[in-house]
């Protein structure tokens, strides 16, 4: 499983400025416990041999890495690459992270376990795990995206999952984060909290990018053994960061590997409509840690929209901030157009329909081939399958199922 | 160090008299109404006036603070507005603490540097951030030193023995004990589980305790009390403004609300 990772976050947690463990003092010995739990199982033999394990034959990994020729020669640039989440037990690549979180959860003896979700990706995938290691689960989820993913609603409840709906705030993605934190305060003894993104305070961001990294870790094996050399370029969305953490990481210290993460533009930066956090944002204290994020001159967070409910967040992971601030990674944003667009468009040239989320980076990646070589490489992180986004396409086409 | 906070435990103290510090939301139920509101409560008998800064996302807190928060920021309360009020507020009261209680990044955007040299200016005592532990405060604890701004710290139920000693040692003001593991207005507070996380903190620190969360009415403030040196009655105290139609009615609601606690306090054997 993980590799000795070395580097950042340093032992309280901080990338740079960024991190940090900004939480109730309730909460500052379950973090504590969380991060002794982890340093001791992460290198335990069983645990990793289990998890290893329950990543080939429940999840299904590796994930293949696909070479998307029609989608290419529409781009007339560089080659592009798929590295295939979407084809993980339950769609996309949640999963890796809840069933890394779900087995520490039952290692350290916490039969209950809650979550956040925005999309219900990981609310589906903690359910999932949830199901399979007998575990109660119950999933926070904003109102107004118990509406638009409602499949993924009927899906947790099928796996016997509790879903609790959120009105407060905007009812999205970030209220349903504050109201599973406010459940953590109060039953934090036997309750773990599968954080679905490398958010939140420590060791939250460097765990939940661990447990992804095996994106990456995969797909750098897989291309050079393809095509006998490194991608040029890494792309993938950026809603909270995990699937794009989870494949940059491994190649951090590849310099010739350029990385965009793609942020949700929704009607345009300048419209004030967006989730662009790292693109349109600035650095404050959000949900645990100190990182990018969208707020008034008062400080108040404000309302986001994307399309796409995983990216509909107004914050973002810290090691993403740090990245920017190093100019390791370079972020930019595409718009709910764009990447409805490019929804359509893999879908038809290849056959293969995209969650909304990763549609963002097909969006980017695109664009950039397009302008590249046609011998050099992008590999885009398909992050997740497109099948719970069907009823808001048909919507937005004034179509009725 | 504020003089105002340790005048008010001091003075308390030598007349064995528990403090009372009652929260509210400011701006809520109306901007306008918060320093009539704020005087009603020092005239009832609070000794320490907590004052709560809306945020967006208070992740700390139950249904009935989100909601006063929620209303606040719709009309327009920001952390200046919060400063203002107290500034009107020391006009005609110079005796009575006022500590602000919120959450990072309402501060962080005022400025870590800038926030604690208004914030004394206006006549602010304390400060204390619900999701900025000690070990986070870096700049912005330097600053609050700097001009004399307590930082208020929290110890609860979950904090251990090393803890309490580590946050002993950089509190200012009086240390403020969570009564439960959960969010404000939560559950049932049991005061017979006080006595032996309140004696820790004190092994560690000579600061005053107060205790808050969960304490919803005089009978329960005075079991409470029988542990501590203060009281922080919050949620309750927020929901029964809630309904005021007016700045007068507001104020005999605060009035209605403090008075009996104030008495049993009081008439503690
Ligand atoms: C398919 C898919 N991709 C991406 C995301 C965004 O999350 P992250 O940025 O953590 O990968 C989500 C979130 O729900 C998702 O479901």
């Amino acid at each position: 499983m993980t590799e000795n990772q070395p580097g950042l976050p340093d032992k309280r947690g901080h990338f740079g400025e960024f991190g940090g463990q900004f939480v109730s003092e309730t909460l500052m010995h379950a973090l504590d416990e969380l991060q002794q739990a982890y340093g001791h199982w992460r290198k335990d033999e069983e645990f990793v041999q289990r998890m290893d394990e329950d990543l080939a034959n429940y999840v299904g990994r590796p994930s293949p890495i696909y070479y998307a020729q029609r989608y290419s020669e529409a781009a007339a640039g560089a080659k592009i690459y798929l590295k295939r989440e979407d084809l993980n037990h339950t769609g996309a690549h949640k999963i890796n992270n809840t069933m890394g979180q779900g087995l520490l959860a039952r290692y350290m003896g916490k039969k209950r376990v809650i979550a956040e979700t925005g999309a219900g990706q990981h609310g589906v995938a903690t359910a999932t795990v949830a199901a399979r290691l007998n575990q109660s689960c119950r999933v926070y989820m904003g109102d107004v995206d118990i509406q638009r993913q409602a499949i993924n609603v009927f899906r947790m409840r099928l796996l016997g999952a509790e879903v609790t709906g959120v009105s407060a705030g905007s009812a999205t993605l970030k209220d349903a984060l504050n109201e599973a934190m406010r459940d953590w305060v109060g039953n934090v003894d036997d309750t773990f909290y599968i954080i679905g993104t490398v958010a939140g305070p420590h060791p939250y961001p460097e765990m939940v990018r661990d447990f992804n990294a095996v994106v990456g870790r995969e797909a750098r094996r897989q291309m050079l053994k393809l095509c006998d050399s490194l991608p040029d370029a890494l792309v993938a969305c950026v809603g909270g960061g995990s699937n794009a953490m989870g494949l940059f990481h491994p190649f951090l210290e590849d310099k010739n590997v350029k990385m965009f993460g793609v942020e949700a533009a929704g009607h345009g930066l300048e419209s004030g409509q967006h989730a662009a956090s790292l693109c349109a944002g600035r650095p404050g204290v959000l949900h645990g840690c100190r990182t990018y994020l969208l707020d008034d001159d008062a400080g108040q967070i404000r309302h986001t929209h994307s399309i796409s409910a995983g990216l509909d967040y107004p914050g973002v992971g810290p090691e993403h901030a740090w990245l920017k601030e190093t100019g390791r990674a370079d972020y930019v944003a595409v718009t709910d157009e764009e990447a409805l667009r490019a929804f359509h468009q893999l879908t038809r040239l290849e056959g293969i329909m995209p969650a909304l989320e990763s549609s963002h980076a097909l969006a980017y990646g695109f664009k950039l081939a397009a302008g590249m070589r046609p011998d050099q490489r992008v590999l885009i992180n398909l992050s997740g399958r497109g099948d719970k986004d069907v009823q808001t396409v048909a919507e937005i086409e004034g179509l009725s199922l | 160090m504020s003089q105002r906070i340790a005048d008010c435990f001091e003075l308390a103290k030598k007349a064995g008299r528990k403090v009372l510090i009652p929260f509210i939301t400011a701006g809520d139920p109306d901007p306008g109404w918060t320093v009539a509101v704020m005087h009603a409560l020092a005239g009832a008998g609070a000794d320490l006036i907590e004052l709560g800064v809306p945020f967006s996302d208070p992740m700390a807190d139950g249904p009935v603070i989100q909601l006063a928060s929620e209303r606040a920021i719709e009309k327009h309360v920001t952390l200046g507005t919060v400063l203002e009020m107290v500034k009107l507020f020391r006009q005609t009261d110079t005796d009575t603490p006022v500590v602000l209680m919120g959450y990072m990044n309402p501060v962080e955007r005022y400025g870590n540097k800038r926030f604690p040299d208004h914030a004394t200016i206006a006549g602010v005592d304390g400060l204390l951030l619900v999701d900025c532990p000690p070990q986070e405060r870096d700049d912005l604890g330097v600053a609050m030193n700097d001009v004399g701004l307590d930082g208020i710290c929290l110890v609860t139920p979950t904090t251990t023995r090393e803890r309490v000693k580590d946050i002993a040692g950089v509190a200012n003001g009086f240390i403020y004990y969570v009564s439960l593991k959960g969010i404000t207005g939560a559950g049932q507070l049991d005061s017979s589980e006080l006595r032996e996380p309140i004696q820790q903190i004190r092994e560690f620190s000579q600061l005053p305790v107060a205790v808050g969360f969960g304490i919803k009415n005089a009978e329960m403030a005075v079991n409470v009390a029988a542990h501590s040196d203060a009281v922080v009655m919050g949620s309750a105290l927020v929901e029964a403004l809630s309904v005021a139609k007016n700045s007068e009615e507001a104020c005999s609601v605060a009035t209605a609300f403090v008075a009996p606690v104030r008495e049993s306090l009081d008439n503690m054997g």
